[in-house]
């Protein structure tokens, strides 16, 4: 039972580092437009900047 | 929303990072375009690469959800530049106000709500990972250990999570009345304070992983509710931003370019051909001709000259006009319609969604049966802990977890599925009134047409004629002429000294007789009644070309579809008899009525009404407005006038009117799988509450009842995407 004490706070960490990258999506915008970004993806147009 | 930079004193790790913000650089941007009709990949590129090459834009970035694009353009370049650089590439633009779009209110509660969901999904996961060792047999210590990280994780979370029920709850109960949220927050609570109780007691049954789950999934409900209802709101502000109130005030000789809102009674205002009238007012100078079909539903133009009095929101069609303001803003009469609508709109709130009718049902029942449980088992066992225990128990397992998603799942599949075809729903219960629908009130400017005339006759003319029409008809910007232009396809004739006389017609010189085109009076003709413009040469006796409306595209499909589900169609206009009659006649509408005033659209309306027919009214003008708001649900083009926008509880965004006929199938859908996804909830609950009624009740069927009601409901609102 000694790895519980390695396994949960590392299972914790992990979710709590999810969730810091969710809140960081949201802060910066990023599902301002889904139904764009997600076909952005398609454009044929080969770009080395890509809009931010 | 701003970003917060990282600095130093927060997260040392940081510093190393560049400086950059990820929000969009678009934040100055000073052009904002409407494009409804932008909806793949393919159009987003177009109209960058377009806008982008354009002399002037710096940066141009099209949102897709919101059919928007930003443009960050040098000062001096104009929305008016840009418009025809899109409508070159095939797509209709708007104007919009980007003052008016200014939603950070919406969007920071949205955030807000968003946030929260997160953490109540985190703090869930992690909780369900623990309890699922609970349930797979941890003993002991451990179980306990697992109950305590649990309850650190919950607690918190809860207490931040789940505000919104709280306030929602608190606000309620402080008025004395009961809603949705009590149960919830009772629930929530009670589960928790019973599941701390007995982990402090090393129990075996705690629900913090329930309470969780219960804040996730209800939250979801809400921000899905919240997401459709924001996307409504900003396109419906983006219709608000599409009219650009502007003026040209004259003062002293000079014309200055300001707000609406600025202007007084006694100032002297300008308004071009093409303009809307901005205040009620005399006219001073000029003269015109006046359309006023927004207001009254008539086609034929109106002779303006000095000394008439104008109503703000009739449009100057061919000559300048300046006109002494009599009345502004909130004193017009355009404003004045507009608030009688509002009284109007009141009545409206009369109809009680089929969610609230559950919640009525529900909230009480939930409440009795949660006490009597209590009660029961404490006089049986005498045990509180246990009493208190069952009653969490029943209290989680009949909380409407489902009943929170079954609505908002729904609609947000339903008004995702019609914005793509071009209709916004503004009201939250405007899909289960269309439902309802069984007879159907059109109005005919505006709405079955489009308010562009359309040249009905060309064979009584010799070409001669038509040449010297067309050479006539070419340089006027009268919606008349250049229809005529537009549709005579001959050979310009050779007109000298072509002059065009403001509110009359354009006369100009042909092989040396005198050629006039315009209105019957002037040049010797009788006015008949249908929307026409004469032609004389010479001594000749004068020739009219007629016009009719221009049918709005998919106007004869949408009647005939709906004539074929069944509903009743009528047309009611304010127009003359001739012209509606005829367009009722194309269209197969038997029963109509011309010549309708705005008070006998309503009487009309609510005869119908009285019969128990439930109204369904596709309008667009002022005169329209009280109809629209009388009726059981109102449609409007996004042509129409601001009022009759407010009016209505559904906008059809493109030009389309076709999709009406879809709307109603999909809203009877969208109904029927409201009612299916409240029955599914119901048998869940059937089948989980004596369980925990009767004692049964572990947090594992706790979990796996309300997981598998939420999913399944979930999954049922999505077939109709």
């Amino acid at each position: 039972m000694q790895v519980l004490s390695y396994l949960i706070p590392i299972s914790l960490i992990l979710g709590a580092v999810g969730l810091a990258g969710f809140i960081y999506t949201v802060r910066s915008n990023q599902y301002d437009d889904p139904e764009g970004d997600s076909r952005r993806i398609l454009s044929d147009e080969w770009d080395d900047h890509p809009k931010p | 929303m701003g970003v917060e930079t990282p600095s130093m004193a927060v997260c040392p790790g940081c510093v190393g990072l560049p400086e950059t913000t990820v929000e969009p650089e678009l934040k100055d941007a000073q052009i904002a375009l409407s494009l409804p009709t932008i909806h793949c990949q393919g159009c987003i590129s177009a109209v960058e690469r377009g806008l982008i090459a354009h002399p002037g834009v710096r940066n141009a970035r099209v949102n897709l959800t919101l059919k928007r694009a930003m443009i960050e353009a040098e000062p001096g370049l104009d929305a008016v530049d840009l418009i025809p650089v899109l409508e070159g590439l095939g797509y209709e633009a708007h104007e919009l106000d980007p003052g008016a779009l200014s939603v950070t209110g919406a969007d920071k509660a949205g955030r807000e709500l968003l946030m929260r969901l997160a953490v109540a999904g985190f703090a869930m996961m992690n909780v369900m990972l623990l309890s699922v060792s609970v349930w797979a047999g941890a003993m002991d210590a451990t179980r306990d250990m697992f109950h305590w990280i649990s309850a650190a994780i919950a607690i918190p979370a809860i207490g931040f999570a789940a505000q919104p029920f709280f306030r929602n709850a608190w606000s309620a109960l402080s008025v004395g009345r009961l809603n949705m949220d009590v149960p919830i927050t009772l629930a929530i609570v009670l589960a928790l304070i019973t599941s701390l109780w007995e982990t402090s007691l090393s129990g075996e049954h705690a629900y913090f992983d329930a309470a969780l789950a219960l804040t996730f999934f209800l939250l979801a409900g809400r921000y899905l509710d919240f997401r459709t209802r924001a996307i409504a709101r900003s396109a419906a502000s983006e219709l608000a931003a599409l009219e650009v109130p502007r003026a040209i005030r004259v003062r002293d000789g000079e014309e200055h370019e300001v707000a609406v809102a600025e202007l007084s009674v006694g100032d002297l205002v300008l308004v071009r051909p093409g303009g809307r009238m901005p205040v009620d007012g005399v006219i001073v100078t000029g003269c015109s001709e006046l359309d006023r079909s927004l207001l009254s539903g008539e086609t034929l133009p109106v002779f303006a000259e000095p000394g008439l009095a104008v109503s703000a929101g009739e449009v100057n069609l061919t000559g300048p006009l300046t006109i002494r303001a009599t009345a502004v803003g909130q004193d017009t009469s355009l404003h004045r319609m507009a608030e009688l609508v509002a009284i109007a709109e009141s009545g409206r709130s009369r109809y009680t969604s089929l969610a609230d009718r559950a919640a009525r049902l529900y909230a009480p029942g939930v409440h009795i049966l949660s006490a009597l449980s209590f009660v029961g088992w404490f006089i049986w066992s005498g045990d509180v802990r246990v009493a208190l225990n069952i009653a969490a128990a029943v209290l989680i397992i009949t909380c409407p977890c489902a009943l929170g998603l079954a609505v908002p799942a729904v609609t947000t599949a339903a008004s995702g599925r019609l914005f793509r075809k071009g209709m916004l729903i503004k009201h939250a219960t405007a899909l289960e009134r269309l439902a309802e629908v069984d007879t159907v009130v059109f109005d005919k400017t505006g709405t079955l047409t489009m308010g562009v005339p359309e040249l009905t006759n060309m064979d009584g003319f010799s070409p001669l004629e038509l040449s010297v029409a067309r050479a006539l008809a070419q340089g006027s910007s009268h919606p008349l002429a250049v229809s005529l232009s537009k549709a005579l396809k001959v050979e310009m004739a050779e007109v000298s000294g072509i002059e065009e006389k403001p509110g009359f017609g354009i006369e100009g010189v042909f092989q040396g007789v005198q050629v006039r085109l315009g209105r019957a009076s002037w040049v010797g003709a009788e006015q008949c009644e249908e929307t026409a413009t004469w032609l004389s040469v010479g001594d000749q006796a004068p020739k009219a070309f007629y016009f009719s409306d221009a049918l709005r595209p998919g106007a004869s499909e949408v009647v005939e579809a709906l004539k074929q589900a069944g509903k009743m169609v009528l047309l009611l206009s304010g127009d003359t008899k001739g012209a509606v009659g005829a367009m009722a006649a194309r269209l197969g509408i038997e029963d109509w009525q011309a010549g309708a005033l705005p008070k006998d659209k309503v009487a009309r309306i609510a005869a119908l009404s009285k019969q128990g027919h439930k109204v369904l009214m596709v309008g667009d003008g002022l005169n329209d407005t009280g109809a629209l708001s009388s009726a059981h649900v109102s449609i409007s083009p996004a042509s129409a006038l601001d009022a009759a926008r407010v009016a209505s509880d559904i906008v059809l965004l493109g030009q389309d009117l076709a999709p009406i006929a879809d709307a109603c199938d999909i809203a009877g859908r969208a109904t029927r799988r409201i009612r299916e996804n409240f029955s599914i909830a119901t048998v869940y609950n059937l089948i989980a509450v004596p369980l925990a009624v009767a004692g049964f009740a572990t947090p594992l069927i706790a979990a796996l009842a309300m997981s598998a009601s939420s999913i399944t409901v979930s999954l049922n609102a999505l077939r109709l995407r």
